[in-house]
């Protein structure tokens, strides 16, 4: 077996309005001192950016940080406009206060993986890098 | 004998001792470091009576979906025995948007309050006295547009704005470092709050027009050392910026207020109060040599930490909270909000923020920690971490003097990088088990029993859009349009916003119109990023 060519890209976005980004910064540190190209949005972005971001900057995976109580919205548009630039390839996972009757129905809109508070950093990693194997 | 671990710290990582003795508190003088209770510097409290005397107040943070929604919500708090509201918006109100704008799509009424309108600001306090009870509302970069309408609802109810009493959170500097919702660029906001501090100066004299705010700082993932410094830093900015406009120092600081998160360590929290305390009035004497004592007293608001409790085992939180409770209160605060014990997983349903307020009556009326004022005044180790504290919190403000001040340090991301560190270093102290987080870290339970939480559905958003529509029909758009033009052309020249922004929210201009309006005359800001 080969080692990857290229290191894994991973945008990591805080889509919505809410600023709590002590979070999405940790990961974003975290994927980034394993080895990945992070690509982080800052604040306050649209599902719209983020989609087109992505997209323009070939991501394996999209991982978003949402604490306002709007994933149900937000992530769910994220996925549609992928689908709708046929770039449903990329992975999305995310993160934040996301009651557990939400987690069933979003992972069957396609979310792959929320990671809730409390979850070890390493386990996100894991995740991320199992992406490629 | 061997002890646990090769070095104790506190949560800040400071080194602690195993014991403390006289030799930790050398240079310490009791009249010069100590005082008595409502006395320079005021380590011990801002009150000789302390709780003796009165209470603190119990505030409990409350607001979710429609404005009627949330005046209920007042309503069974205070017939619970809380006796002050605290409005939580939500996030399109706090980012002065309102609830038909596409970015307020998925978020309206769903982490506080959805307040788009004079008229939903009347629907909230609907029955309840203004001049019976003080309100503080959380809310930073419209901070004055919500303000304007509180006032206009008093001023429809023919009450004078002379007796109303609450607190304007309306702290712009700790938004670029921690919480993140601003408007405007950092100069035309700090204008907007000297503009807010010489209005009530001059006519809402009971009013707290700033409650200078580490709890966010903390939340972020700060240390109490970063909180501290920080928190004081902007207190003095605002000042300074104040002064520079005109005003006297003893016309408006006593009106100025502190907020302060309270995390689990326990003595390093209640120290940390101690030298905010002190901290504040040897920096307000040294620059300022105010005339009237409430200028150099540091008066505050505390709330448990909500980035400490736990979404496993959530019952436990509220054993947190009361730790966390009880250092507020040893450590001299005059207000308190305790967190819910589901608060991880969503709004607080109505059971847990009962039992969070039970918990501050429990230690009010129950545990007897009141008879006393400042009753760890005088411990070694607590007399010797207040030093340190404050020691620390100089260090920072050194630094911060070096940059060029608050405003220079945000746009080179000093503090937000100096916050990120810390945040980072506590990650991984927790997953090296150097700390433990009892439930998440150690002590794990694979069964969880879910508790009840709060749902907000989305018919809250459709109603308050459709409330918007009809209020665009019935206004009169000449007269709206006069008045936020006004508005505009007042920001523009350097007057003073409030009675124009007054006028704006009486003509029916809504929240989102007039942020709108005062961002083509401020302009917009992008944060630098830091990572």
């Amino acid at each position: 077996m080969t080692v990857a060519a290229t290191p894994l890209r991973v945008l990591i976005g805080k889509v919505g309005l809410d600023g709590h980004d002590r979070g999405v910064k940790l990961i974003a540190r975290a994927l980034r001192d394993a080895g990945m190209e992070v690509i982080y949005t800052g604040l306050h972005q649209t599902p719209e950016q983020v989609a087109s971001t992505a997209i323009q900057e070939d991501v394996d995976a999209i991982g978003l940080s949402i604490l306002s109580g709007a994933h149900n919205t937000l992530f769910r548009r994220v996925l549609e406009l992928l689908k709708e630039q046929q770039a449903e390839d990329i992975v999305v996972f995310g993160g934040g206060i996301i009651p557990d009757e939400d987690v069933p129905t979003l992972k069957a809109a396609g979310v792959r993986a929320l990671f809730r508070p409390g979850v070890p950093m390493n386990e996100i990693v894991d995740f991320v890098k199992g992406l490629r194997s | 004998m061997q002890e646990r671990k090769p070095r104790f710290t506190s949560l800040s990582g400071l080194g602690i001792n195993r014991v403390y003795t006289r030799d930790d508190l050398k240079d310490w003088l009791p009249e010069n470091d100590l005082g008595a209770p409502g006395e320079f510097p005021y380590t011990r409290g801002v009150y000789p009576t302390m709780y003796r005397g009165r209470l603190w107040t119990m505030r409990q943070f409350a607001g979710f979906g429609s404005a009627d929604d949330t005046n209920r919500r007042f309503k069974y708090l205070l017939q619970h025995g809380q006796n002050g509201l605290s409005v939580a918006f939500d996030m399109p109100t706090l980012m002065g948007i309102d609830a038909d704008d596409s970015r307020a799509h998925g978020e309206v009424g769903r982490c506080g309050v959805a307040i788009s309108s004079l008229a939903d600001m009347d629907r909230l306090f609907e029955d309840i006295p203004l001049d019976q009870v003080t309100t503080s509302m959380t809310i930073n970069g419209p901070a004055a547009v919500i303000f304007a309408m509180y006032l206009a609802v008093a001023e429809k109810r023919s009450m004078s704005v002379e007796r109303l009493g609450g607190t304007l959170q309306n702290d712009i500097l700790k938004e670029y470092i921690a919480q993140k919702e601003w408007l405007f660029p950092p100069e035309p906001s700090l204008r907007l709050i000297t503009d807010t501090i010489a209005y009530c100066a001059k006519q809402v004299p009971k009013w707290h027009p700033v409650s200078i705010s580490g709890y966010h700082i903390r939340e972020a993932g700060s240390n109490a050392v970063q909180e501290l410094a920080f928190t004081l830093y902007d207190g003095l900015t605002y000042v300074e910026a104040a002064v520079k406009a005109g005003l006297t120092v003893d016309s408006f600081v006593p009106q100025l207020s502190f907020f302060f998160n309270v995390h689990n360590d326990f003595f390093e929290e209640i120290a940390k109060f101690r030298a905010a305390r002190r901290l504040w009035a040897r920096e307000m004497e040294r620059r300022y040599h105010p005339k009237d004592p409430r200028s150099l007293q540091l008066r505050c608001h505390a709330q448990t930490a909500g980035c400490s409790l736990t979404a496993q085992q959530p019952m436990n939180n509220v054993v947190r909270t009361t730790l966390q409770a009880l250092a507020a209160v040893l450590g001299g605060t005059q207000s308190l909000h305790t967190n819910s014990m589901d608060e991880t997983l969503a709004l607080p349903s109505e059971e847990a923020v009962k039992v969070a307020l039970r918990t501050q009556q429990l230690i009010a009326q129950e545990s007897e920690v009141t008879n006393c004022v400042d009753p760890l005044g005088g411990s070694y180790y607590v007399e010797a971490l207040t030093n340190r504290l404050e020691a620390e919190a100089l260090d920072y403000f050194r630094k911060l003097d070096a940059l060029g001040g608050m405003v220079k340090a945000i746009e080179r991301g000093y503090p937000q990088r100096e916050i990120l560190d810390a945040s980072q270093r506590y990650q991984r102290e927790v997953e090296r088990k150097e700390r433990i987080v009892v439930g998440v870290s150690d002590y794990q339970e694979q069964e969880s029993r879910p508790i009840p939480i709060l749902k907000v559905g989305p018919e809250v958003e459709r109603e308050q859009v459709a409330r918007l529509s009809d209020l665009r029909k019935s206004r009169d758009p000449f007269k709206m349009t006069g008045a936020v033009e006004a508005l505009q052309e007042a920001a523009s020249c350097g007057e003073n916003v409030m009675p124009y922004l007054i006028e704006a929210v009486k003509a029916k201009a809504t929240l989102g119109e007039i942020c709108a309006a005062l961002k083509e005359v401020f302009g917009t800001y992008r944060e630098p990023v830091v990572l």
